[in-house]
């Protein structure tokens, strides 16, 4: 390792060489070693920030995100997935408490995972605002002059020429300017530098990063989402009752609802007929009309899987379909009590077998002219195998429905003011209707089909299916910021990494002997092949305008840093 | 014809496109085995040049001595009146060593070339095969062929060989790269056929969005930068060693002596692994928007910390922390290389341990 240090002493005084000019060719911050401040509270916070703000600590913050991301996508998430967070306190009695404590259910919201990336954040600010500052200083101030002994620079070329000093230092300032370097002529040479865009690239980049974090926090304390299930022809409108759940950010409030409507006026699925995938479905798309604001005109528009309908700054997305089997149903005296009601249905597997419940809550009179509630279990499958076959679906489409019931009477306990759901029946206080054998009557209706109640109770008829489409609107502002921040980072990101910063400086002086020595050297941040080739793209249009002189004795190799040399020797 | 005859007859081409793709993977994994026998042969009849060029670099600096000025020898215009241009002197960074780039594994022999040459010819041969089996399993599927790990395996290691041939057309000093690529290559499409065959099949709705296509296709191509840069990465780290070892005076073993020596430069892997990762990371970071985009329109957010999610956004942080690392003292060099390889894992971990081990929206389509 002895060799390192070397290279390591070698290199520290290379770069004492270089002085100036190589300084500030980024404006990454200076590196120093953590020595401990002296005593006193601002120094202390003086020394906690100088930590924070540098590339080290920045590094290890990364990597510490990196690294606390993992878990999360491992350990069952909150967020994600509930119903494996509960399946994970059931098998693991004595961890699940311990990760709970650590915040592991929720690891992006929990406080550790939060404070990393506050800190990054924090050390990102108080990078980029110096770096910002010095950077504009760069842009005000002029490219360093040119070092003593330009030969020790990674790109360098000489020659001699007949041409007077003077006019090729102008030359070359002209030459410099064309290419679109800041040049100046400082004392015997010319200073020039160029890729500043990489610079303001990078800041764009680290700016963006923020731009995107406050984005995404904003969008994340005011969003909402909620989910409603429209029967064909029925309408939605963006009121917080009008849902069937709802969640949203820590900062929402119900003014944040954009006001808007629509009506679904037909949803149509299409399936694979055939094949080993058959069933699988292909598009499915919901014709819908809507209109924005209170009052607005109304327009129609298809919502697709992929293509949500953007309202305001809301969007409405299509996120499942089923079936609702329209029913009739008279009472006991043949009265009809409910005239070709859908009620949806949800599905339960891909060839959407569904089932639900059917409600009978007003109206109703049995056999005894009581005053009585119906419920009917239901079960729907769109394509029956026929007689014989399970009771599940063979395909998702409408190619053979039928509805199977089984029957109930008595209080469905809607009354009750517990909330239930309206596909399940409540069958504490319920009956059933009970066939012959004295089991529970059940019958399989395919359309037009009527099913009798047992005792002369009435009747339920089944009249035909409608389709229902599942929608859910969420908003997230600062989705449109996001979405800029990203764009800008990625262009930001593309001009840190691809342009060279890099400086250029060709010097040009009167030798012993009277020939114009003309030396040309570059630098630029990392090396790159592409700098020696431009400075000989240079070289070789500068050589033109002042051509190179014959040779004299003089080992021309020397010439120009020979003082140099000789002073450094001493 | 009815209605059905017409889809018969559908699925019937396309389950001959099906089995043509197939039988054209198998054509090139047996193409690449060759392709695998010749570069061998080439390392083994290729000898390293007769003088330990490494070695003798090293030892040159050591005796000459750090006093060493500047490594400059000018050249300057021709003596009379012949003008030539000036020629530009190159002086690598003064903490670099200076030490040639290694001849290759053919080593400048013949025999070796000769070898070498043939395992190239056989590699792009396979390439094209093998592009032939993707293109028609694209047919088959009517639709992009990233819709299983199957067609992502097959298309990722085309797309990898395909980096690895546009790099040679570019006359760039890649050929070392060949038996490590076409190694796992092999292992990718032995994967590929044998654990994660999957039937031609359609995709389901929530998939159907041109962003997958732009999604995808850029997560492909990334993939397979990448794994260009962490090979050259894990080649940096041994060549490296060995340089060290020399330096120090010490006698490195014969095999590794005989490989080592013919690789480019423990300087030059590292370059060209920083460029290749810098020059994808603005694509990577690309292919995660993209991806937050189409998320936003399938699923209705466009972040939600799904495991693809989440170990995208670990690597791009992974990825990030190795370009911050090359620009912190002390952190140059090897532990950077640790880095740019941590991050390669958490891109391979993401390719297959989430798809594999891990469920989540992005699970579908049988693995
Ligand atoms: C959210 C976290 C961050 C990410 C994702 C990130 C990402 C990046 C990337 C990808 C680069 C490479 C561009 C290049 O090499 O030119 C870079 C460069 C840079 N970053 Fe960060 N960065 C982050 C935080 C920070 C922080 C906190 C600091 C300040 C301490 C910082 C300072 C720098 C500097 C100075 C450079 C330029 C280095 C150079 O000139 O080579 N970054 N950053």
């Amino acid at each position: 390792m002895s060799k390192t240090t070397t290279d390591d002493s070698r290199k520290a005084g290379d770069d004492q060489e270089l002085g100036a000019a190589g300084s500030q060719l980024s404006t990454a911050p200076k590196e120093e070693a953590p020595t401990l401040p002296a005593m006193g509270v601002i120094g202390w916070a003086r020394w906690f920030w100088r930590q924070l703000t540098s590339m080290r600590v920045a590094l290890l913050l990364l990597l510490l995100l990196s690294l606390g991301a993992i878990p999360g996508s491992l350990i069952p998430q909150d967020g994600t997935d509930p119903t494996k967070v509960d399946q994970f306190y059931q098998d693991h009695e004595t961890l699940a408490p311990v990760y709970e404590k650590l915040g592991l259910f929720h690891v992006y919201s929990s406080v550790w995972f939060s404070a990393i990336y506050i800190l990054l954040f924090v050390s990102l600010i108080g990078c980029i605002v110096p770096r910002t500052w010095q950077f504009v200083g760069q842009l005000r101030g002029r490219p360093p002059r040119a070092p003593r002994r330009l030969t020790r620079l990674p790109a360098y070329t000489t020659w001699r020429t007949g041409t007077a000093p003077e006019e090729v230092r102008e030359a070359a300032l002209k030459l410099l300017k064309q290419r679109r370097f800041r040049a100046h002529l400082d004392g015997d040479a010319v200073a020039a530098e160029k890729g500043y865009l990489r610079e303001v690239g990078n800041l764009a980049f680290h700016i963006a990063l923020i731009v995107m974090l406050i984005a995404f926090a904003w969008g994340q304390l005011f969003k909402y989402e909620g989910n409603k299930l429209v029967l064909e022809g029925d309408g939605f409108s963006n009121t917080l009752t009008q849902y069937d759940d709802f969640k949203s950010g820590n900062l929402w409030s119900q003014d944040d609802l954009d006001p808007f409507s629509f009506t679904l006026k037909d949803f149509k699925g299409t399936y694979e007929t055939s094949g080993p995938n058959k069933g699988t479905p292909r598009t499915f798309e919901a014709r819908i009309t809507y209109s924005e604001g209170a009052y607005g005109k109304e327009k129609s528009t298809t919502v697709k899987v992929n293509e949500p309908l953007e309202i305001d700054g809301s969007k409405v997305y299509l996120v499942s379909h089923g079936y609702a089997p329209i029913v009739t149903v008279k009472d006991a005296d043949g009265n009809v009590v409910v005239d070709h009601e859908a009620y949806a249905l949800l599905p339960l597997d891909a060839n959407v077998t569904s089932s639900g419940a059917i409600k009978v809550m007003d109206g109703y009179r049995n056999a005894k002219g009581e005053k009585e509630q119906l419920g009917f279990n239901a079960f729907f499958l769109p394509t029956y195998g026929g007689a014989g076959s399970t009771m599940l679906s063979t395909f998702p489409a409408l190619l053979n429905p039928m509805l199977a019931l089984s029957a109930y009477h008595g209080d469905l306990g809607v009354d009750s003011g517990i909330p239930q759901s309206v596909y399940q029946l409540d069958d504490k206080n319920l009956k059933e209707f009970k066939d012959s054998d004295g089991e529970l009557y059940k019958k399989q209706l395919k359309v037009g089909q009527t099913m009798q109640l047992p005792g002369g109770n009435g009747s339920v008829t089944f009249e035909g299916i409608q389709e229902w489409a599942g929608f859910q609107v969420t908003a997230q502002p600062g989705s449109g910021w996001a979405l800029g921040g990203a764009l800008v980072a990625i262009f930001g990101l593309a001009g840190s990494l691809f342009i060279q910063r890099r400086r250029v400086w060709v010097r040009a002086v009167e030798g012993p002997d009277g020939v114009t020595v003309v030396e040309m050297a570059g630098l630029g941040r990392s090396e790159s092949a592409k700098l020696p080739e431009e400075l000989g793209d240079l070289a070789g249009v500068l050589y033109d305008r002042a051509p190179g002189a014959p040779d004299t004795d003089t080992d021309p190799e020397t010439e120009p840093s020979a003082p140099a040399e000789r002073a450094e020797k001493k | 014809m009815t209605l059905a005859d017409a889809t018969q007859l559908a699925a019937a081409t396309n389950e001959n496109l099906a089995n043509i793709s197939n039988t054209l993977i198998y054509s090139s994994m047996a193409v690449y085995t060759l392709a695998f026998f010749a570069y061998i042969a080439e390392w083994i009849f290729g000898s390293r040049s007769k003088v330990g060029r490494t070695a003798a670099a090293l030892t040159a600096q050591e005796s000459a001595g750090a006093k060493a000025g500047p490594a400059v020898t000018v050249q300057k215009a021709g003596g009379t009146a012949v003008l030539e241009r000036p020629k530009v002197v190159v002086r690598s960074a003064a903490s670099a060593r200076d030490v040639p780039d290694g001849p290759g594994a053919a080593g400048g022999t013949e025999q070796g070339d000769l070898y070498g040459r043939i395992a190239i010819s056989l590699t792009v041969l396979a390439f094209l095969i093998e592009f032939g089996g993707v293109l028609t399993r694209a047919l088959s599927v009517r639709r992009a062929p990233w819709g299983n790990m199957y067609e992502f395996s097959i298309t990722f290691s085309t797309v990898a060989v395909g980096v690895y041939v546009v790099l040679l057309l570019l006359k760039k000093n890649i050929r070392w790269l060949g038996l490590p690529l076409i190694t796992t290559v092999l292992l990718d499409l032995g994967l590929a056929v044998t654990v994660l065959y999957t039937a031609s099949d359609q995709l389901v709705p929530a998939l159907h969005s041109y962003w997958l296509y732009i999604h995808v296709s850029t997560a492909i191509l990334c993939g397979a930068v990448f794994y260009v840069g962490a090979v050259s990465t894990v080649l940096y780290l041994f060549k490296d060693s060995y340089e060290n070892k020399l330096a120090s005076g010490g006698t490195p073993g014969r095999f590794a002596d005989s490989v080592l020596d013919r690789l480019p430069s423990a300087a030059s892997l590292d370059k060209f692994g920083y460029r290749v990762n810098a020059a994808v990371f603005p694509l990577w970071t690309f292919t995660i928007i993209a991806g937050a985009i189409w998320a936003g329109d399938a699923w209705g957010r466009y972040w939600g910390w799904d495991p693809k999610e989440t170990w995208s956004f670990i690597t791009w942080v992974a990825y990030a922390g190795y370009l911050h690392a090359r620009a912190t003292a002390g952190w140059k060099g090897r532990k950077a290389a640790y880095l740019a390889l941590a991050a390669f894992a958490c891109w391979l971990f993401n390719y297959y341990g989430v798809n594999i081990f891990v469920s989540g929206k992005h699970s579908y389509a049988g693995v």
